[in-house]
């Protein structure tokens, strides 16, 4: 019964966040639209989150995927109006698309490399990516957007009626699912966050999980950052400051432990479409986003607070 | 109790008078009667658990006992915990040092009891340098109280360690294995010290494995065996080898059921082997052999896993395989060699507690049994419920949390692991520390079952019965080197004893 509650318990505030703004707003919130509206702006950070999720269960956290995001963005592209102009063809766009992946990679398992080969804590080493990322976005161009006008179909586009974004939220959720339970490697994830030592006893190769949790972390970021660079059909070099922030909260607010060992993809999705509906219904009420900030901040400690409490009393009862 | 023994007891600066403690079912001391003269050595001994931890954990005040009573200065204490033992005077210095390494000596020495400065809230630098070494000049030590404590030598530490003792007032200071982590030079370095302390008017109860040490320090003797005071008298009447059979006893019968096996080809050899901790190790091991290694606590056992397994580097040496060099140097090496080590600390390096039972069962193996990218993970219950079917696993299923099991299970949850891979060679590492005689009897049973099978076994344990139990040949160690390669038939644990805690070269 009550590991029941506790599974249920981050559906539980979702559905609780969807069922008062259902009352409070039923016309503008209640509607098919709007639900598409809320996941695509969420699919950005909630890809991120994703990716967040295997560094958070690995006993690691990454604070340099909003500069990441930007970087990407950047250097997607920066790719495609160097080699093609203002109105890049698809084919530039796909080869611009793959850079920004790929920088999304290296960037994350450098950052995997530093926390393993250098032995930096990750709080540290991801502070470090965080500045040098960030730094080498702005740099690019001086700190000034570039325009890629025709970068229109992750951010816009649709598939069936869904949009694209949407989509690949779903196709990345499922994927990261089927990694973190059916394969090897999610099950060492899980092992080194839960106990490095025993890991490394039992012949897990723990740098080099470690650096692919850190590379796949970096990978989601970069189409992260594609699709938001493809809603704004422009790259910012001041995308995603404190990005970092929401994913990690998205992250924990879905029952993940910062000490590592614990934390599902179900729970970073909800949390993820729990921060998106909270803004959306402050939105919708005519709270100012300074305003939502408030009540984020509020929920989150709630929310995490309410996790231990039962968490604790389930192992009470144990 | 007699009514004459407070004043007989006048000469003693401590006594403890029928100490019993029990920790759950199992009873660590019973009726224990410990009574130091004023400014003496006294010498504490006993085998690995026969309960001189406990009964000095007892007189610093972290654990109470049962029943008993402390007397300390004609007077029954009875400490709650250690600040009340250290205001009447007794301290203890324990084996992992508790002194702040990026403090100075003399910080640490005045560490909470600084002495003001002439502001209120701060604290006078000078004056606690200078009473650091008046304090050290007064015991006849010779130190810089303003070094870094990390930069000095171990023995040093506890030289600072003492001194910080005294300047709580300590009259009795209880110094537990002081010379373990030591080499030759810094072990006469303590002994020194202990002398001059003693000759300062200081009373010290002092614990070490190393019983030559004791001898030539200590005033009086007390043995410990299995919980009780087998012997206290002077040092002088006492021969090393008295003492190894007050350790030993010879009442100890135990249930060990040891199967007729047939030993086969051999499938290690050990030579020159070398690691950071050990030395020159060199043995044969061979099908359907059981191999004990004895040894104190410190004297490189574990570190022999370590480095065969491949968690501590090689620095020179070969390890053969089926008449093949290996090179093993990662855990994952040594279990593609079919080498499979279970570690003596189950919570910290074995098991995931938080994690279902099976995770912890299961994860080496997971390659060998065909899920080297995939999981399969019905079969995987499906081998893990097998598994725990042989071992007599106790458990609420294969996904409850590893925590939820007995230490026992626990155990058994980690030799499943080398059950499900068939290991050729079956390092363990204290199997059956810390858990209940039934599942040892298991264990027992399942390492017999296992050489029938033709596995070979290399068991480290700190419990002699039991590997004269168990074991073919017994592997004896003493600071980092092989001391003994001994056929069990043909030995005694006396012998064993005496080569794992007397020093033959200093004799």
């Amino acid at each position: 019964m009550n590991k029941l509650f506790r599974e249920l318990l981050p559906f539980g505030s979702l559905i609780l966040v969807i069922a008062i703004l259902s009352l409070w707003q039923p016309e503008s919130f209640l509607t098919l639209d709007n639900f598409l509206n809320v996941l695509r702006r969420s699919s950005v950070y909630g890809i991120i989150a994703l990716g967040m999720t295997f560094v958070i269960i690995s006993g690691g956290i990454d604070l340099s995927v909003g500069s990441l995001l930007a970087l990407c963005g950047m250097l997607a592209a920066g790719v495609m109006i160097g080699i093609a102009g203002q109105e890049p063809s698809s084919g530039v766009m796909i080869l611009g698309t793959a850079i920004g992946l790929l920088a999304g990679a290296v960037g994350g398992a450098l950052s995997g490399a530093l926390i393993t080969k250098l032995k930096l804590q990750p709080f540290i080493a991801t502070l470090g990516t965080m500045s040098l990322y960030r730094g080498i976005a702005l740099v690019m161009y001086d700190g000034q957007p570039i325009n890629v006008a025709s970068y229109r179909y992750l951010g816009e586009g649709s598939l069936l009626g869904i949009p694209v974004s949407v989509v690949l939220f779903v196709v990345v959720t499922v994927m990261s699912g089927a990694i973190l339970h059916f394969t090897r490697f999610g099950r060492h994830v899980y092992a080194i966050g839960s106990n490095v030592q025993a890991a490394y006893h039992a012949g897990v190769k723990v740098d080099r999980s470690l650096i692919g949790v850190y590379l796949l972390g970096g990978l989601l970021t970069g189409l992260g950052a594609m699709i938001a660079m493809s809603r704004t059909v422009s790259a910012q070099p001041t995308a995603g400051v404190g990005a970092e922030l929401d994913v990690i909260a998205a992250v924990v607010i879905g029952g993940a432990s910062l000490s590592g060992g614990r934390g599902t993809v179900t729970g970073t999705i909800v949390g993820s479409l729990l921060i998106s509906f909270l803004r959306n219904g402050c939105t919708l009420m005519g709270i100012s986003t300074n305003a939502q900030l408030i009540v984020i901040g509020v929920v989150i400690v709630f929310a995490v607070a309410l996790d231990q409490f039962t968490r604790r009393k389930a192992s009470d009862a144990a | 109790m007699n009514l004459s023994f407070p004043m007989e007891s006048s000469q003693f600066v401590i006594e403890m008078r029928g100490i019993c403690k029990s920790f759950g079912s199992v009873k660590a001391l019973e009726d224990v009667t410990l009574q130091v003269p004023q400014g003496t050595v006294h010498g504490l001994v006993g085998a690995n658990g026969a309960g001189k931890s406990t009964l000095m954990k007892i007189l610093a005040g972290l654990h109470r006992p049962d029943s008993g009573e402390i007397v300390r200065k004609g007077k029954i204490c009875s400490w709650k915990n250690p600040s009340e033992a250290i205001a009447s005077g007794v301290a203890m210095i324990y084996q992992e040092l508790s002194l702040a390494p990026d403090l100075t000596v003399a910080e640490n020495v005045w560490l909470g009891i600084e002495p003001s400065g002439r502001v209120c809230g701060t604290y006078s630098k000078k004056r606690m340098l200078e009473d650091t070494l008046a304090l050290a000049e007064k015991h006849g030590f010779n130190l810089d109280p303003d070094q870094k404590v990390e930069n000095l030598p171990a023995s040093v530490c506890q030289i600072v360690e003492a001194l910080k003792a005294i300047a709580r007032n300590a009259e009795i200071l209880v110094m537990d294995e002081p010379t373990s982590s030591c080499g030759e030079k810094e072990v006469a370095i303590i002994l020194e010290m202990v002398r001059r302390l003693r000759g300062a008017g200081t009373t010290i109860i002092y614990i070490s494995h190393r019983l030559e040490e004791v001898v030539e320090v200590a005033e009086n003797i007390t043995v410990l065996r299995d919980g009780r005071a087998v012997h206290t008298g002077p040092a002088k009447d006492l021969k090393i080898v008295d003492i190894v059979t007050h350790m030993v006893g010879r009442d100890v019968q135990h249930y060990f059921p040891k199967r007729e096996v047939e030993i086969g080809s051999r499938v290690l050899r050990v030579s020159g082997l070398s690691s950071s901790s050990v030395r020159d190790i060199g043995f044969d091991l061979r099908r359907g052999e059981i191999v004990g290694v004895a040894g104190l606590v410190g004297a490189g056992r574990t570190e022999l896993a370590r480095v065969l397994c491949g968690l501590d580097e090689a620095i020179c040496g070969s390890v053969e395989l089926e008449g093949k060099e290996v090179m093993i140097e990662n855990p994952a090496d040594a279990l593609s060699c079919g080498i499979m080590y279970v570690t003596e600390d189950r919570k910290r390096t074995g098991l995931f507690l938080d994690c279902p039972a099976l995770w912890s069962m299961t994860l080496p193996c997971l390659a060998q049994l065909g899920m080297k990218y995939i999981l399969k993970l019905d079969r995987e219950n499906e081998i893990a419920e097998e598994t725990a079917g042989k071992l007599s696993l106790k458990w609420l299923g294969p996904q409850a949390p590893a925590n939820s099991l007995s230490g026992g299970n626990q155990q058994k949850l980690l030799l499943g692991r080398a059950l499900i891979a068939q290991s050729l060679i079956w390092v363990l590492d204290e199997p059956t520390r810390g858990i209940d005689i039934a599942a040892k009897v298991d264990i027992y049973e399942l390492i017999g079952r296992m050489v029938e099978k033709g596995k070979a076994i290399l068991m480290i344990s700190s419990e002699l019965p039991e590997l004269f139990g168990i074991a073919d040949r017994i592997l004896v160690m003493r600071r980092g080197r092989l001391v003994g390669n001994l056929v069990t038939s043909q030995t005694t644990q006396e012998a064993v004893m005496h080569l794992a805690a007397v020093d033959q070269e200093r004799k």
